[in-house]
């Protein structure tokens, strides 16, 4: 592999690859979504038996995770808003990404107990 | 013109270049790209501008909407565990939440289409890719939006 193929690296192009990657797994996850909450024009059944998956330990997983990928998104936006518009903002863009990221940690951790909650319980009992 | 001949600026002559001076002023050069009336119009219009903007606004709006869904869905409540048609129903006879939900599916449909024709536009290097699947992307956000739509607008609590 030539030298010089990863382009500049660090905070910008990682924080860029980040938002791409949680942007397009959001966006698949809003067509699942938009198709699920289509089912209470079926019937109450249709709509409570699907949304009783989102209910079961695994996918609370993936909730957290999606949770994880739109908190990012969300946070990181703004900070390239802030890039964009502030005139100050291309300069201070490392520390706004590390701001992002430990607001995000602190979100994420503030996050365990109301979504992972309920999969615990029925994980190992309450 | 004599080459010796010195200038008011204090230049002196260059090989064969004439001096110029207020009494002979050299001649003006266009800059090379500036717009002119002889320059034709652009054809391609503000397009890709306008996505840009879009994206930081519907960003910003999207920021409240949907970290304020997330808070009622999955944290508030007792969480997920409360989900189900009885909880719809009883959000969706506020109108309130039927406009909240209605420009959140809008807005973050619209936000994720265009950020997805800019992924398309970055990796897909042949032309015929490209447009695949970009009538793909177009087509199934026209249709989720208006299914999303249709069922904010026709839902019925009272359906069974």
């Amino acid at each position: 592999m030539p030298a010089g193929t990863l382009y500049r690296g660090r905070e910008g192009m990682w924080s860029w690859v980040a938002h791409r990657v949680t942007g397009v797994l959001i966006f698949f996850f809003l067509f699942v979504h938009v198709l699920d909450t289509a089912l209470v024009r079926v019937s109450p059944e249709a709509y409570d038996r699907v949304v009783a998956t989102y209910k079961t330990p695994v996918v609370a997983v993936l909730e957290y995770g999606l949770v994880a990928a739109i908190l990012f998104h969300a946070l990181n936006g703004l900070r390239v808003i802030a890039v964009d518009f502030w005139a100050k903002g291309a300069r201070y863009q490392k520390q706004m990404l590390w701001s992002v990221v430990g607001l995000w940690v602190l979100l994420m951790i503030g996050a365990i107990y109301p979504v992972l909650g309920h999969a615990a319980r029925v994980v190992f009992g309450s | 013109m004599s080459t010796t001949e010195t200038t008011a600026s204090g230049i002196g002559p260059v090989e064969g270049a004439p001096g110029y001076s207020v009494e002979n002023p050299a001649p003006v050069i266009e800059a090379p790209r500036k717009r002119t009336k002889k320059t034709p119009k652009s054809t391609r219009g503000n397009f890709e501008m306008y996505g840009w903007l879009f994206m930081r606004l519907s960003g910003v709006v999207l920021v409240v909407l949907v970290l304020g869904h997330l808070l009622i869905q999955l944290v508030l409540d007792g969480g997920v565990s409360k989900v189900g048609f009885a909880f719809v129903a009883g959000r969706w006879a506020s109108p309130w939440w039927q406009v909240w939900d209605l420009l959140m599916l809008w807005l973050a449909m619209l936000h994720g289409c265009n950020g997805l024709r800019t992924v398309i536009n970055d990796y897909a290097e042949r032309a015929n890719t490209r447009l695949w699947l970009k009538a793909l992307l177009y087509t199934a956000t026209v249709w989720t939006i208006l299914l999303g739509t249709l069922v904010i607008f026709t839902f019925d609590p009272n359906i069974r």
